[in-house]
């Protein structure tokens, strides 16, 4: 049974769980308490102990029930590992119930004499078994599916399976026809199983696992900016005396300062506007800016976002509304993937949002400044640059392809206060941390 | 044997939780039972007013076990929290004892001589005399054992946070000035969070965690039934029916289980056997707690009350 548990803390892990040494443990525990026996309060524990929020929640219960329906008749037996153990010596013992099939054929072999008694839970019970010894929770690409089939049948034992089959045909046509019907079946089987593993262990869910992997990148950074950024202003009482304050307050005292005042720098909570590239080339690199800049909600008091490729639009909404994965999608199938048009988007956006920028405002530009030959009108980024407080620009590309074929970035460069590559996790980050610094 | 032992404890966890007056689903009777047996504290995340607070008091009722609060909020801190040496006594007492040191350090002629003698005195200033219990430490000290609530952590920072964790997994605190305090009865603890920000991993990692969300409508009714004396069969099934279906809008703040409970009394006062839309558009603003969420099921009223009525008299 601790196997099986084994193969689920896998799976989990599979479905994007963090499931840590120390959180198995603990569901061991708690299911070594509550036992196997009812399917709801297992679910309920392991949905306890190991998932850790209502997304995980949920991806845990899709893979339990995948899990744990399995194709062939396993799921009334409590511990398969037993039954492969028991179901090993009942089928011997089986030969007396098919009499026919073994008083005519006593030289079978035992799948052979398996699949003839049509005995579904020792078939079940030596299927899981092979599985286990052809480790099928190791299967990670849909390529291996045709070894790890072989690899079962042959631990299953169909090599003696033919030989039988063939010493059948020439004794029982019958039964040979019967037996070979069975084994196409088992194949069936087989296939079925090695599938539902791919589902649960494998990396067919590649992209999920990137959203995942993205998500908690995200999430890791977005906590240390918070962190860093977010703590209430402990400076206060610094600088100078504000002496009309202190005066004003100390009125009653008859002007004695007992209580003093300081002149308090106003700080302003960071509004940003954001404009990314969506456009085949940056999306990657704009997904995760996006999403990151819109996880900040704690440090960030306002952001407005927009996306671009051929035209403009805003996209704040379809961010702090939906899930990353949809959001993404949504904005992709509206602009995403045409070829780009910087001057047309700069257009768009100072005819439509322009108010959206203020003194307090950093605008940030993310895109590769690729223009496609047309024109980059660069006069409105001025416009932009003055309205705001900072225009900072982030480019994909290193600072040796800029001004390299309709790369415009040289032009576009001098209305930008800042220009910096950031085509990484980290670059993204220190850029994203310098933008807020700058507001502190 | 042990499955079925299994199922009837936390039948027993439902009905005892019932007898304090909560009624709880599956998923949490299940939780509370895994608590007690793996000694785990129970971290609650849901939407306001679903009964994250409530299952502690109610637990703490039905064991008979004293129940200690703490109410976390931004600032918080070890001193508030955990422990805080008494000063004023400890100055108190060093005046009334200043003629008892010198009797001590009477006999010394050197000045090593008399910090040798004090050396021996000991550190009585800083014993267990002068510590003054916060909620954490109290409730490693009580005898009996305790339900300790943790009561929205979100709301505190992030390095209180970090200090939870020692008593989290080991039951215990240190204090630097007199070692470690272990639980003489480990506490159930119970934690809760409004999900206001993202709890660190070291955090969620010691506890189990349970999500209560709205309830189905079976259960509402039974919490309702239980919490509201009095009230009529039909009348709960259609305030029942009415508030789902408000669920299913888009508001700002949705009703949970507290509103539905205070709705349902109001209703009750007000001597109305039956849901009508006049009563309701009245008494919406008990269910409903942000004016453009009232404007938004204002319209609706009417045909909700229609299907709830509906309900009532099918369902």
């Amino acid at each position: 049974m601790r196997e099986e548990l084994h193969r689920f803390f896998r799976a989990a892990r599979g479905a994007g769980v963090r499931v840590s040494p120390a959180e198995s443990i603990d569901a061991m525990k708690a299911v070594a308490d509550v036992g196997f026996t009812d399917r709801n309060i297992l679910r309920d524990t392991l949905l306890l102990t190991l998932a850790k929020s209502q997304d995980e929640k949920q991806a845990l219960g899709e893979c339990f029930d995948l899990f744990f329906s399995r194709p062939e008749v396993r799921e009334k037996e409590a511990a398969p590992e037993d039954a492969a153990e028991s179901g090993k010596a009942e089928s011997p013992a089986g030969e007396s119930e098919p009499g026919d099939a073994s008083a005519q054929a006593p030289e079978l072999g035992e799948l052979a004499q398996m699949l003839l008694s049509r005995d579904r839970n020792a078939i079940a019970a030596a299927m899981a078994n092979a599985a286990n010894v052809a480790s099928l929770s190791d299967i990670r690409y849909f390529t291996q599916r045709g070894i790890f089939s072989t690899r079962i049948l042959e631990s299953l034992g169909i090599e003696r399976l033919r030989v039988d089959l063939d010493a059948l045909t020439a004794t029982s046509p019958a039964e040979a026809e019967r037996l070979a019907a069975a084994l196409g079946a088992l194949r069936e089987n087989v296939r079925d199983a090695v599938n539902q593993a791919l589902l649960l262990y494998g990396l067919a869910r590649l992209e999920r696992r990137q959203v995942e992997q993205m998500k908690v990148l995200i999430r890791a950074i977005a906590r240390r900016l918070r962190e860093r950024y977010s703590k209430p202003r402990k400076r206060q009482r610094r600088g100078h005396l504000d002496i009309r304050r202190t005066l004003r307050r100390n009125a009653a005292w008859g002007g004695v300062p007992f209580l003093t005042s300081w002149k308090r720098r106003h700080r302003d909570r960071p509004k940003i506007v954001a404009i990314c590239d969506v456009s085949g080339s940056v999306a990657q690199v704009s997904d995760f800016f996006l999403l990151l800049i819109h996880s900040l909600h704690e440090v960030v008091d306002d952001v407005r976002s927009f996306a671009f490729s051929g035209h403009l639009i805003e996209v704040s909404d379809i961010l702090d509304t939906k899930s990353p994965e949809a959001a993404m999608s949504e904005i992709m199938s509206k602009v995403g993937f045409g070829s780009s048009d910087y001057g047309g988007s700069l257009v768009d956006f100072e005819k439509g949002w322009i108010r959206t920028v203020t003194p307090k405002t950093t605008v940030i530009v993310l895109g590769d400044a690729r223009t496609n030959n047309l024109d980059p009108h660069a006069d409105i980024l001025r416009r932009i640059s003055e309205r705001s407080k900072r225009l900072v620009w982030l480019n994909p590309e290193g600072c040796i392809a800029w001004g390299w074929g309709d790369s415009e970035m040289p032009r576009y460069a001098a209305f930008c206060s800042v220009v910096r590559q950031c085509a990484t996790a980290k670059q993204l980050e220190r850029a994203v941390s310098d933008i807020v610094a700058a507001y502190q | 044997m042990n499955n079925n032992l299994t199922a009837d404890s936390i039948e027993a966890v439902t009905s005892g939780l019932a007898s304090a007056g909560y009624i709880a689903s599956r998923q949490i009777a299940t939780a509370v039972y895994l608590a007690e047996r793996i000694e785990k504290p129970i971290l609650v995340e849901g939407p306001a007013g679903v009964g994250k607070t409530e299952l502690a008091k109610a637990l703490a009722a039905w064991r008979g076990l004293k129940m200690i609060r703490m109410q976390c909020y931004e600032g918080l801190d070890e001193a508030k929290a955990l422990y805080e040496w008494k000063y004023a006594k400890q100055l108190l007492y060093t005046q009334i004892l200043k003629d008892k040191l010198g009797e001590v350090l009477g006999g010394a002629e050197t000045l090593a001589g008399a910090l040798d003698r004090l050396h021996d005195f000991g550190d009585v200033f800083f014993s267990k005399e002068f510590v003054e219990p916060r909620p954490l430490l109290q409730a490693l000290e009580q005898p009996a054992g305790c339900v300790l609530l943790v009561d929205e952590i979100d709301k505190s920072d992030a390095e209180f946070e970090s200090l939870l964790l020692e008593i989290l997994s080991d039951y215990q605190v240190s204090i630097p000035e007199l070692g470690t305090v272990v639980a003489l009865v480990k506490p159930t603890v119970i934690l809760t969070s409004n999900g206001e920000r993202d709890l660190s991993d070291a955090l969620k990692r010691r506890c189990l965690h349970l999500h209560i969300g709205f309830p189905e409508q079976k259960l509402e009714e039974r919490i309702v039934e239980s919490r509201v004396p009095g009230i009529s069969q039909s009348l709960r099934t259609q305030i029942i029916g009415f508030i789902n279906q408000v669920r299913t809008l888009d508001l700002k703040k949705l009703p949970s289980v507290s509103e539905t409970i205070d709705w349902a009394r109001v209703l009750v006062l007000l001597q109305s056997t039956e849901l009508d839309h006049e009563t309701v558009k009245d008494t919406l603003n008990v269910l409903l707690k942000y004016e453009a969420d009232i404007e938004t099921t204002m319209p609706q009223v009417t045909t909700f009350v229609a299907k709830a009525g509906r309900q009532g008299v099918f369902g």
